[in-house]
């Protein structure tokens, strides 16, 4: 009887309200986590017919089928959908869905972020599809290489419809990797030390950090591309001294950790659904986490083997070789933990098992000619054709995809509380498998005979006619399976029987709640002593529900939750995270009015939306804190904890760090992008220099050293002139100093350093002044300084930025 | 066009990397699908606690480890012969990619498009640049490929062993006549390269 009182207080603080405002108001991990399942499967679809109109088109020679017009859109589209628009979003939403369940906490660190990017990834995908159906899609390829995706060759709408989309849909991907990276650190059940986490949570954390410093350069690069078609900024004009490498590097410093940014996740549910289909253990944890982390750190080392034909130096080329081939080795570590873990259990043939199986497959096949393609003379060889494409697809539907559905029929139990109706799973996976097969590993041979990608039609009698059919028959073989699978979906949320908790004797903590799982997911907090909670304490879940864990009571309304310290799991405060709220979709909408306005061409009205957001994020922040000292309260087990009013390592202070350093990130790849263009791009140097002024630099050390002092005696408004200082000596370095961003691709790169610098100074002077309304407002003393402190955070990094970026612009004049 | 009837050295050495690769290939896939199948023989390794340093060490760490320095080794050797390192009596010919054709121009001043004449038996450095977008030129029987990026000059060392003509095409997406943007290239034996460029050019 306890426990059903328990639910019903906590139901009635965490549920969402009803009917369509619950629906839009809605921050809980699990709906948004579902909701990004739901619509990245949605996605996968389009994508899918999409490559099924390519395998028509390629079917016979000299389809008629589409025209080249439509045939380059119909490519750009599923390669961008599937890898932005699927890929990402979807393990995003099974990570939203399950993380917190498994970490045993009762959501993430930022509910209303989380929100916010499920409303930005459902806008900005809409723009993308609309503008597919408007004929209008992007068609210089899912790469985007300028010259060709420029305003010259490009001259309508259709690279912008992917430079704005895709970076509307990008706000979602850097807000879930600081959400998630921040969660996993600070949001755990107590007890549970960094070598006691699921391995699901070391994969994603992994993930998570790659994807703070993967973003960035891509973000980078579409910002630079946006503004070189919009206002002629030549960045990647060689006429003009840039360089169409440039963008190359950009795109795949981003597009190689994104690979694993996308296996990583997959990885991580083949190592959670093994053990427990072959009733073990998981072999080699520690081994499994170093491999993550050296793959992790590896990733970022091999960018440059998507471009061995540019005529990179060999010196180059050999060091990059060797770094891609030397990936496969924390792969195989993997690999082989995994057939360990077989053999040392039971393997049962379930159906997650035979998806897994699936994966082994064609994964292994998929790594093995990426270690040919690592090789510089087979690559000039094989770049460009349909040994490419099908490589990719072995590494990304083997490494993505099977494990993906794999973790479909593991976690549908979980989401649905309805066990599987027939055995249509089996059928699916056997259509999906030979089909895709058949398909691709034909691909393999296509390629080496000679047949580049991005073809629309090709001639008889080259040796590719017979290939391609079987190719084409295999895609739609796959199709079927896949349509089967959601069928088989489909009738278990309806029709599914209601089965107990737990149905395969699991190992992690998500198991040990009620399915479907309650708003607040646990009654009270687990425990924890070891990896496998659920294996030492099979009643765990019936014990948390009668409120026997931790803040095992509902109090002051307030949604809360343990924060423990990183590494060793004692709980260190009580988090209370924000509740149902408009501000999420109301932010994604002035977003999308300021990105509809860009790509509309309406350049005068795009920037009156950012004071709207401004203003939104303004709210935001204030509907945070307490205006009065709470102390310490019960946090149950006879523990006394204070709460993140007046705690030092919020979570807000962790995700101020994550987002500074992804800012940082972009910053050091448009530093990179200004030395490469230096020493590598043609028309160097420069017709005209920013003019040596000692003046205005001066000025913003002046204003950068006023801030971080000020700052430190909490005087935010004195803090927020030091930043207000160091705007307008770039302003007037910008307007006295330099030359027009247009004349060059110097004075363009030294624009866009000074614009960092100024966006990041007029931030922190909103911010300073955030933090005066605040104190005005009673909203700090002594002990509740958090804002205080993540204020400096965001001044200092400022002030650096500032300060450096004015000496930066006026150095080559000085040396000239 | 394709890459494994190679007709020229450069070719013909990725066309060998990739046989020995291929093998290669085959004997790692047939010992994992070995090792995968073999789990789920009855009454198999069943609850017993497998050895980490035999599935971590030696096959996750070791074995692909002694692999990848040998490929790469073998790879840095054959990809040493593609140079273009400076020899005498290699020839220099400049291309220009554009959208959709391409200009030659041969030692002597003569002009082509779309047609790439060489001497057979000699290496030839392609100068490669292209004037509007991205290509890349690629002829699978001669050689691997190279992107002509405007702005910006690449290098590349073709040869063909024997006189006869050779299918080349357009490698980097380029728009929408990309799988038009072909050419042929016609090796020539010795007298006929210099009927082709002319005494003054030799």
């Amino acid at each position: 009887m306890k426990a059903l009182r328990l639910h019903n207080e906590l139901t009635a603080i965490w549920r969402n309200e009803p009917g369509w405002r619950g629906h839009l108001r809605s921050v809980n991990h699990s709906d948004i986590g579902k909701r990004f399942i739901v619509a990245a499967f949605v996605f996968f679809a389009i994508g899918g017919v999409l490559a099924m109109l390519i395998r028509a088109q390629l079917a016979t020679p000299r389809s008629a089928f589409v025209g080249p017009d439509v045939y380059n859109q119909i490519f750009t589209m599923h390669g961008s959908i599937m890898m932005f628009l699927f890929a990402i979003p979807m393990f995003e939403g099974l990570t939203m869905y399950l993380l917190p369940k498994m970490l045993g906490s009762r959501d993430l660190a930022f509910p209303r972020l989380s929100a916010l990017g499920w409303w930005c990834y459902l806008f900005g995908g809409t723009i993308i599809v609309v503008a597919m159906l408007a004929g209008v899609a992007p068609n210089a390829g899912w790469f985007l290489y300028p010259p060709l995706s420029g305003r010259t060759f490009t001259p309508g709408i259709n690279s912008d419809v992917w430079l704005l989309g895709i970076t509307f849909v990008e706000i979602s991907a850097m807000s879930a990797a600081i959400e998630i990276a921040v969660s996993i650190l600070k949001l755990r059940a107590p007890g549970m030390r960094l070598d006691r986490m699921p391995i699901f949570a070391w994969y994603m954390l992994a993930t998570a950090g790659m994807m703070v410093f993967g973003f960035p350069p891509l973000i980078l690069g579409s910002i630079l591309l946006e503004i070189e078609r919009a206002f002629g900024w030549p960045f990647f004009d060689p006429a003009l001294g840039g360089s169409p490498l440039l963008w190359q590097h950009l795109f795949w410093l981003f597009g190689h950790p994104e690979v694993y940014i996308i296996f990583l996740p997959a990885a991580g549910a083949v190592s959670t659904i093994l053990p427990v289909m072959a009733r073990t253990r998981l072999l080699g944890y520690g081994a499994i986490v170093a491999a993550i982390m050296a793959l992790a750190f590896l990733s970022f080392g091999l960018w440059v083997h998507h471009m061995f034909t540019t005529g990179i130096p060999h010196m180059a080329l050999g060091f990059f070789s060797a770094a891609s081939a030397l990936v496969a080795i924390p792969t195989a570590v993997q690999i082989f933990a995994w057939l360990g873990t077989l053999w040392g259990g039971r393997p049962e043939m379930k159906l997650p098992m035979l998806y897994l199986i699936g994966f082994f497959v064609v994964f292994v096949l998929g790594g093995l000619t990426g270690v040919m393609l690592a090789m510089v003379p087979f690559d000039a060889q094989a770049h460009d054709t349909a040994f490419v494409t099908a490589h990719l697809h072995y590494v990304l539907v083997g490494g993505f995809v099977f494990p993906m559905l794999a973790a479909a029929y593991y976690w549908l139990p979980h989401i649905t509380g309805r066990q599987r109706v027939m055995r249509i799973g089996e059928a699916a996976f056997w259509l999906i498998f030979i089909g895709f097969n058949l398909t691709f590993f034909l691909m393999h041979l296509t390629g080496l005979l000679g047949m580049p990608r991005r073809i629309d039609t090709y001639p008889e009698g080259m040796g590719w006619t017979a290939l391609n059919l079987l190719s084409s028959v295999g895609g739609f073989v796959q199709a079927f399976g896949f349509a089967l699978f959601l069928v088989d979906v489909v009738l278990q949320i309806r029709l599914g029987r209601r089965h107990a908790r737990d149905p395969w004797q699991a190992h992690t903590l998500e198991w040990a709640m009620p399915t479907p799982a309650p708003a607040y997911n646990f009654a009270s907090i687990a425990t924890v002593a070891d990896r496998e909670p659920l294996v030492t304490a099979p009643d765990l879940g019936v014990r948390l529900a009668r409120g026997e864990g931790m803040l095992g009571a509902a109090r002051n309304g307030w949604r809360e939750t343990i924060a423990v310290d990183m590494t060793t799991g004692v709980p260190e405060h009580i988090a209370i995270l924000p509740g149902n709220s408009w501000l999420p979709i109301a932010t994604a909408a002035a977003l999308g009015g300021f990105f509809l306005a860009m790509l509309a061409g309406l350049y005068p009205v795009a920037p009156a939306f950012l004071p709207v957001v401004a203003w939104l994020g303004w709210r935001w922040a204030w509907t945070n804190g307490s205006r009065h000292d709470v102390g310490m309260v019960d946090a149950g087990h006879d523990r006394r904890l204070p709460t993140a009013f007046e705690a030092r390592q919020t979570t807000g202070w962790w995700g101020s760090i994550l987002a500074i350093g992804a800012s940082a990130t972009l910053f050091a790849s448009l530093l990179f992008g200004y030395g490469f263009l230096w020493t590598v791009a043609p028309g160097w140097p420069p017709p005209a220099l920013v003019a040596p002024s000692l003046l205005l630099p001066l000025l913003a050390l002046a204003g950068a050293g006023c801030a971080v002092v000020m700052a430190r005696r909490d005087n935010a408004m004195i803090a927020a002139v030091g930043q207000g200082v160091i705007v307008l000596a770039l302003v007037m370095l910008l307007v006295v100093a330099a030359p027009a961003p247009t004349s060059h691709a110097y004075a363009a790169a030294s624009a866009a350093i000074a614009a960092y610098a100024i966006f990041h100074a007029v931030l922190a002077v909103l911010i300073l002044a955030f933090v005066f309304a605040r104190e005005r407002a009673g909203f700090h003393s002594a002990s509740r300084s958090g804002e205080r402190r993540i204020a400096r955070l965001w001044s200092d990094h400022a002030a650096g930025a500032g300060a450096f970026c004015a000496v930066l612009l006026v150095v080559p004049g000085w040396l000239a | 066009m394709s890459t494994i009837d190679p007709a020229g050295p450069h070719a013909r050495s990725v066309a060998g990397l990739w046989w020995a690769m291929l093998g290669g290939a085959t004997l790692l896939t047939l010992l994992v699908f070995a090792l995968l199948a073999l789990a789920f023989r009855r009454g198999g390794g069943g609850d017993r606690t497998q050895d980490p340093r035999l599935w971590i060490g030696w096959l996750g760490l070791a074995m692909p480890g002694a692999v990848l320095l040998a490929l790469l080794g073998f790879a840095l050797v054959i990809g040493a012969r593609t140079l273009p390192v400076p020899s005498d009596d290699a020839v220099a010919i400049d291309v220009v990619a554009r959208q959709y054709a391409w200009n030659v121009a041969y030692p002597g001043g003569r002009r082509t498009q779309d047609v790439l004449h060489i001497p057979a038996g000699r290496p030839v450095n392609l100068r490669i640049t292209a004037t509007d977008v991205i290509h890349s030129l690629w002829v699978p029987r001669l050689a691997g490929k190279m992107d002509a990026i405007p702005g910006h000059t690449n290098v590349l060392r073709i040869e063909a062993d024997a006189p006869g003509t050779y299918q080349g095409e357009c490698a980097e997406y380029c728009g929408t006549g990309h799988k038009d943007h072909g050419f042929t290239v016609v090796a020539h034996d010795a007298a006929g390269w210099t009927a082709f460029v002319g005494e003054n050019a030799r």
